[in-house]
Formats: C-alpha cells, structure tokens, sequence
C-alpha cells in the first residue's frame, strides 16, 4: 500500500522539526475550547493536536497514493466534458476522487469544528495539497479551493455560513471563486460583470466570466460590480450562488495540462445571489484575501508536481543503464538530480515557513476579531505581532508562490531531460507532469505579478528585519557558522541592491525585481537550510551544496541590479523592433 | 426499509510484507513475527455493509476474534463508519481452527440477535481457506451466497444478489437474513475518515483500559489502579468509546466446540519450496519460435 505522506522523508522531517506545537497551541486557543457542535473530536493538548495532524495525513497520504495516483493517467486522457444544456460531466475518475475526498472528511480542511471541518492549520493544509498534487495536480485546482469555505467563514453572515459550510465540510459540495473575465484577468479591478437588486432586493447577476477553474462547481463566489458609478475595485463586491440553470457553462478549456480540472465560461442569466460581508469590499478586501491563501496552495502544488516527477527521474537513472553503468552515476545526470532535489527542498522550506507564519498572523487576527483579549499587555503585543506577521507574509507569500513555481517548471522539465527520449513519449508521466506544472507560473498572479508584490516587501524593511532575526543564532557546528558568514554577507549585498534601487524609483524597481528577489530568498532559504541541519547531517550537506551553488548568482544578480542598465525599457523599440506582420 | 448488517473482520498479518521468522516450527503463522493488517477482503466486507446502510439506512455492526491487539480492525472499523464494535476475547478459544471459530462467530452473531445480513471477506490472507463464512451460514440455518459482487434488488424479505464465477457472473435470489462473502472487485473499500479517527482514536475494550492503567501507573497499589481504571471505563462510555468485549460465557459457548479441543485440523507436512531462477532462453519472435515454446510448455504440462 503506497502512501505518499509515510514515503516522503523530508515532509516527515519537516513534520518533526517545525514547531507545530506552537502552530497547534494558536489554532485551538491553547487547547482552551471543550464544549460546542464538534469538539467531541477537539484534542486537549499539543501532542494530542500534533497526533491528530499526523494521523490526518496519513489518510491523505493513503488517498494520494492508492485511490487517486492510479487514476492519473487516465484523467488527464480523458478530461472533462461540456453537456448541450451548459452542465459538465466530470471524467469517472475524477468524480471517484472527489467522493473519496468527501469519504475521508479531507473537504473541510481548515473549517472549524462547528461546520464539520477539520479546524487544522494552513500549515498542515498546504502539506496535504502536496501530497494531493503529487498523485494527480489537476485534482488539487478541487482539493485546493477550499479556501472558498474560508472565505464564506471569514467574511459572511452567521445564517450563511450555518447554511453553506456544511456543505463543503460534510456533504462533499465543491466550489469556484469566479473572478476574472475576458477583460479582467491579473487586472481584476476591471471586472464588469453586473450584480443589480430587483424590485423585492433580490441581489441578481448577469455577464460572463471566463478562466473559472470548477466554474460548474456547486457553490460559486462571484465578483461583481456592485455600484455602475465606480469605475475601479471599490465598486465591487463579493455573491454567493448555487449552480442551477441561471449559470450556465458556456465553453470548456481546451488545456495544455492539468485536465482533470474543468476551467470554465460561465454565462450568469439574472443569476439570484447572496451578498457576503459588505458591499464594495469584495476586491480590496474579500478576495485579496482569498488570494493570499490561493497562493500558498499553489506553491504546495508545484512542490507535489516536482516531487512526482523527481521520483519518475530518479528511479530512471537509477535502473537505465549506459555505458555499462547506472546513468545516476554519470556525472552530468548526478548533477541534474542533486540540484532537482535540492531545489524541491528548498521550495519546501520556503513554502511551509510561509504557511507557518500565516497560521500565526490568521489566528492572531482571529483572536483579535472574536476574543478581544482584556489584558492590555497582551493587547499591544498581539498587535505588534499583528503588523510584524502581516509585512512578512506580505512578501513571503508572493516569494514561495513565484519560487516555487519557477523551480517546478524547472524541475520537471529537467526529469524529462534525465529520461531523455523515453521521457518526451506518453509512455511515461514526466511529460504530464511537465504540462501540468507549466500553469503554476501563471495562474493565481503570474510570476511576474509575485515578484512586483514580493519586491515591495523586500524593500520596505520586512526583509532586514526576519533576516537579522536568523543572523543572531549561533550555530556550534563551525561549518554551519561559517555557511551563515556567506549568508551574512550576502544580506549586505541585498541591501546595497536595495539601497541603489530606492535611487532609481518605482519602473527601475519593477525591472531589476526579479533579480532583487531572487537573492533575497536564497539568503533566506539559506538561513532555513541551516536551521534543518543542525538536526540533521544530511541537511548540513544541503545547506552547503544550496549556498555554494547560488553565492555566485546572488553576486552577479546584484551586479545587475546596481548596474542601473534599462536597455529593456529604455531601448524598447529599438532592440525589440516593430511588431511582426502577417502573423 | 433499513437493514442490519453484521461484518466479521479479521487482523491478519501483513503477508505481502514478511519478515523474520514467518512460520513456527509446527507449521502455523508465527503471528508475534509479523506486522498485521485488515484483512484486506474483510475491507470490501465492510464498505459493501456500508454502502447498503447508506442507501436503505439501518446498522453495521463489526465483530473480531483475536487477540487484544485485534482492537485496531475495530477502531479502523469505527474510522470507516461502523455504529458498534464488538471484540470476541477469550483464551480458551485460541488455537481456534475454521471449525471452531465458524461455531464461536456464530454464537456471537445469534447473540446480537436481530440481522439481515452478515458479510464476511471471501477469505483471510494468512490461512486462505475461505471456511468461516459457509460454515458459519451452514451454523446459523440461513442461507450464503459467495464470491459476493453486488446488490441487484432488495424488498425487505428477498435479496436478488450477483455473485462472481470467475469467467461471468450469476445473480441469486435468498431469504434474508444470508451471508454473503465479498470479493476486491465489489467496491473500492472507503478510507479512513479524519473526523472519524480523531474521535474514535480513544475507543478501548475494558482489557485495554487496564493494560494502559497498569503500564501508567505502574507505582500505584491496586485499589488505586481499580478505580483509576473504573473511572477510565465510565468515562468512555460516557463518551460513546467504550466497545464491547465478548467471552466465551457471554456467547453461552460449549467448550467442546471450541479452541484446540473444537478444533480437528492438523498441520500434515510443511514443504518449504525455494523457487530457483535456472537461465533463460530466448524465442524468436516468429511462428516458428513460438509454436516450439507452446510445444515445450505442453511437454512439461505448464499448459494442458
């Protein structure tokens, strides 16, 4: 029996090295609930808590790796199909997955108790999207819309959240955040689609929306303008409706991967709808929101995908033979693999230190919306946390999204390389893999998009500060001290990139961005590796390997950034010449 | 109309995993050598139990006979849904053959009383009889219906089943209460639910409850263990996590029928065969290169 969490060393490994006590302790109040709908599942202590994570994972770990891995081929053959009257038929396997999904309670991941969810952290939901992605990525763009519920919890009426959560956490319901239209997509302050009241103050929908992963879901979050007279974001809000025949699917995409999953045009006919919160926070502040959290689940993606395709390519290497030895063994190819996995490691670490500080400023801020704390002390301390958390993830969260992405596209494009001719045929799952990771660097905010988001935080302080913070432990372990004496001085160059950057102004800092940041999270991923290897020696040869390799690129990255060279913008016209006729 | 199921499950050990020792020197399983499973036919008996109580309601409940350990196919039972676990525990029914343990599971099956079904796995990995299930049918009057595949109609009185005969299938009309024994091709056996298994983690036979107060509390005099353990037990059951632990007095049991004096089978003669890679030779793939192969196979009968 395959389970793709018990196989995994390193998600074992981060599983016992994380504090997840602590990440436990802000999830439950301190373990402080007993009575109310639920709890009689609700654990009394951290190990109690950290038992439960563990026991829910190997769940996910048995339901990746025995009921939805073996369908994979066949889903992605298959794909999904669009019926004459605007529904869609899901292919059998993914229907099967999503019963099994509903089957094993894993749909109501983070919801609380109360509305049958699993009330567990995004730490540990971020761990089970990818396992969930390793077996099937297409399945993920279902498993990981559960911040739709989020959502609804977040921001809705108590009577509409007793109405629709269930549905997620217990009835197996699914659902679609609708944004993006022809004309609206990374710009969604654009969004036109119309929500208008009729004569009784019925909330109605009309216009078309398009790109909508699970478009023919059950429960849909609409984004809609609201009031004509604004023309930007604030004149949208967010609707809730059910599928029914005023939503009807008008067009189904035709993919490059991820096929299991059904991206749909959506046409809304006076659609009835509920408003959630308050008009005209449904951008600014509602989906925002929502997109923070939709961003980490894709960096999980892309880490479940590259492991998948890691896994293909190591047992390859490990059993083709040529030149009368095993092809790891050629330097070129041992090469590929080490810097395969050390780039998933990577990624990993950056990812779940992300999911983990979201964990702490979520539960802050609930603590701080539903129980207020009296003591004036912990007031001030929770609100200094409050600003501290919320600048990082600010500029963690687009950094493991664009980081991990980036290293998924490379990564399986590499393993296809290692399988060299076997690998570009269908014969083998590395190419779907290839397919199927290429959409991470382009939905939920392109690349592009992460690194103008992750750039501010870089520059604004947030940087300095969390990497000052690791500069102070002192690591008895010589090797590592001196490994953190090369991440000391390549802080230093991050902030003289920093510094002449500020000098140039905002369009410089959008073109010489993605160098900043790049060198910015190899300092950082740096400072997470050392961390893992003082408790582990395999982790300390990482650490090495990680930070030897990427110092000469950090050099050069900030060699560019101070060169001031805007030949990209500056020379546009010339360098790029007129546009291609006749295409 | 809702129906009330019987599942017997069984913890086997892990046979697709062997390791040290797996056989004593009499011939049987060395079962202390080996990790245990859920016997993986008993888990298509249970979701087929399962799918039947989601589509016409009523109960499931799982019987087990082991040892104490074999409470963990309870709990995974309660994991999956289960409403009621019950553990079958005594130590004089152990050396148990299928004869003893068809005439014990049925004791047990008529002690609960009301059914109308009783699924058993086709067989248990370990011995691979596929006994307990007819002789247990055969032991409580009614009739069985194996290699169990699915439910074709139901009308409170009458089953209309389809059972798989290897190379097609036949659809069987019984009298309920039958037993059936189900096969892996019936269903895709549901896995462990989250909420579930948080829940359900706790739940404990009184044995266990003592076992854990003993080993917890290893200082503490036996007056103190007595109540620590009383207060354990009231707690779970307060709670709804307290399964039920048969014996043989509680199964009304006539000794004779049961452990090594019920049981007559005997282990004849152990074989130990070693499966030896001797070469290889290569067909060419022509007509004349396969018609010498098939004609090799039939000289040494691995065909006709």
């Amino acid at each position: 029996m395959a389970n793709f969490f018990n196989d995994n060393e390193d998600i074992q490994f981060l599983f016992e090295h994380m504090n997840l006590a602590e990440v436990a302790a802000a999830q439950e109040d301190n373990f402080t609930r007993t009575a109310g709908a639920g709890n009689e599942y609700a654990p009394c202590d951290a190990a109690d808590a950290i038992d439960n994570y563990r026991r829910i994972m190997t769940i996910v770990g048995d339901v990746a790796g025995n009921h939805i891995a073996p369908r994979a081929e066949e889903v992605d053959l298959e794909g999904n199909t669009l019926n004459e009257d605007g529904t869609v038929r899901l292919s059998e396997g993914v229907a099967k997955n999503l019963k099994v999904l509903a089957q094993a309670d894993l749909m109501g991941f983070t919801l609380p108790r109360e509305y049958g969810g699993l009330n567990c952290p995004n730490l540990i939901y971020t761990m089970a999207i990818e396992i969930i992605s390793r077996a099937d990525a297409s399945l993920m763009n279902l498993f990981g819309l559960q911040g739709v519920a989020e959502t609804i919890y977040a921001f809705a009426s108590d009577e509409i959240k007793k109405e629709y959560l269930p549905k997620f956490a217990v009835d197996g319901s699914t659902g679609a955040m609708a944004l993006t239209e022809p004309d609206a997509g990374s710009d969604l302050q654009a969004v036109g689609l119309r929500a208008w009241q009729d004569t009784d103050g019925q909330w109605r929908l009309t216009g078309v929306k398009r790109f909508i992963t699970n478009g023919c879901g059950d429960i849909l979050l609409t984004l809609a303008r609201s009031e004509p007279e604004i023309k930007d974001g604030r004149g949208l809000s967010l609707f809730l409706c059910e599928r029914g025949p005023r939503i009807r699917v008008r067009h189904l995409e035709h993919k490059l991967g991820i096929h299991g999953s059904p991206t749909c045009e959506l046409v809304y006919d006076d659609t009835p709808a509920k408003l959630i919160g308050e008009r005209q926070r449904g951008l600014i502040t509602y989906v925002m929101s929502l997109m923070n959290g939709a961003r980490v689940g894709i960096a999980g993606q892309s880490l479940g995908i590259a492991e998948a395709a890691y896994r293909v390519a190591r047992q390859y290497a490990h059993t083709r033979k040529q030149f009368g030895m095993a092809i790891e063994r050629l330097p070129a190819v041992a090469e590929l693999l080490v810097d395969m996995k050390v780039a998933i490691e990577a990624a990993r670490a950056l990812t779940y230190e992300t999911s983990r500080i979201c964990d702490l400023e979520n539960n802050n801020l609930r603590v701080m919306e539903f129980n207020k704390p009296t003591d004036p002390e912990e007031l001030k301390e929770r609100r200094a946390n409050s600003r501290t958390w919320k600048r990082l993830n600010g500029m963690l969260t687009p950094m493991s999204k664009y980081y991990a992405s980036e290293m998924s596209v490379r990564v399986t494009n590499e393993a296809l390389q290692v399988l060299g001719g076997s690998g570009y045929m269908t014969d083998y799952p590395v190419e779907r893999y290839l397919r199927d990771a290429r959409i991470t660097t382009i939905y939920e905010g392109t690349s592009q998009l992460q690194v103008v988001a992750a750039v501010r935080g870089v520059c604004s302080g947030a940087f300095e500060k969390y990497v000052i913070d690791f500069e102070q432990i002192n690591y008895d372990n010589p090797e590592l001290q001196s490994l953190k004496q090369q991440l000391v001085e390549g802080r230093e160059l991050v902030l003289k990139g920093i510094a002449f950057i500020k000098q140039q102004g905002a369009e410089y800092m959008d073109l010489a961005g993605r160098k900043l940041v790049d060198a910015a999270i190899l300092v950082l991923v740096g400072h997470l590796f050392l961390q893992q290897a003082v408790a582990n020696e395999r982790k300390a040869r990482v650490a090495h390997r990680f930070i030897n390799v990427n110092m000469p690129t950090l050099r050069r990255d900030i060699e560019l950034v101070c060169s001031g060279d805007v030949s990209a913008t500056q020379q546009f016209d010339t360098i790029a010449g007129p546009p291609p006729s006749g295409f | 109309m809702a129906y009330h199921s019987i599942v017997c499950v069984k913890q086997v050990p892990d046979t697709a995993n062997i390791t040290g020792q797996a056989m004593k020197d009499d011939g049987t399983v060395n079962r202390a050598a080996l990790p245990t499973v859920f016997n993986p036919e008993d888990l298509n008996a249970l979701e087929a139990a399962l799918e039947l109580r989601a589509r016409f309601g009523g109960t499931v409940t799982v019987l087990t006979m082991g040892p104490l350990n074999a409470c963990e196919v309870l709990r995974e039972c309660l994991y999956r849904g289960a409403d009621r676990a019950i553990l079958i525990n005594d130590r004089r029914a152990a050396g148990s053959d299928t004869l003893a343990t068809s005439y014990i599971l049925s004791q047990a099956v008529k002690k609960i009383g009301e059914y109308d079904f009783v699924f058993c796995g086709r067989q248990a990995i370990d011995g691979d009889t596929a006994q307990v299930g007819p002789q247990m049918a055969e032991k409580l009057g009614i009739h069985q219906i194996t290699y169990f595949e699915q439910i074709v109609d139901l009308d409170g009185k009458t089953a209309r089943l389809r059972r798989n005969v290897g190379n097609g299938w036949e659809v069987l009309q019984a009298r309920l209460p039958v037993l059936l024994t189900v096969i892996d091709t019936a269903n895709e056996p549901r896995p462990s639910g989250a909420r579930k298994i948080m829940r359900y983690k706790r739940a404990r036979v009184v044995d266990e409850v003592a076992k854990d107060v003993t080993a917890g509390m290893p200082e503490a005099g036996e007056k103190a263990q007595m109540e620590e353990r009383t207060r354990r037990v009231e707690a779970l059951k307060a709670d709804g996590l307290l399964m039920e632990h048969w014996t043989m007095d509680d199964l009304q049991a006539d000794m004779a029928w049961c452990g090594v004096s019920g049981s007559p089978t005997k282990v004849h003669r152990i074989q130990s065969i070693v499966l030896k890679k001797e070469g290889f030779s290569e067909i060419p793939p022509t007509e004349e290169g396969v018609k010498r192969m098939i004609h090799e196979l039939i000289v040494d009968h691995t065909l006709g």
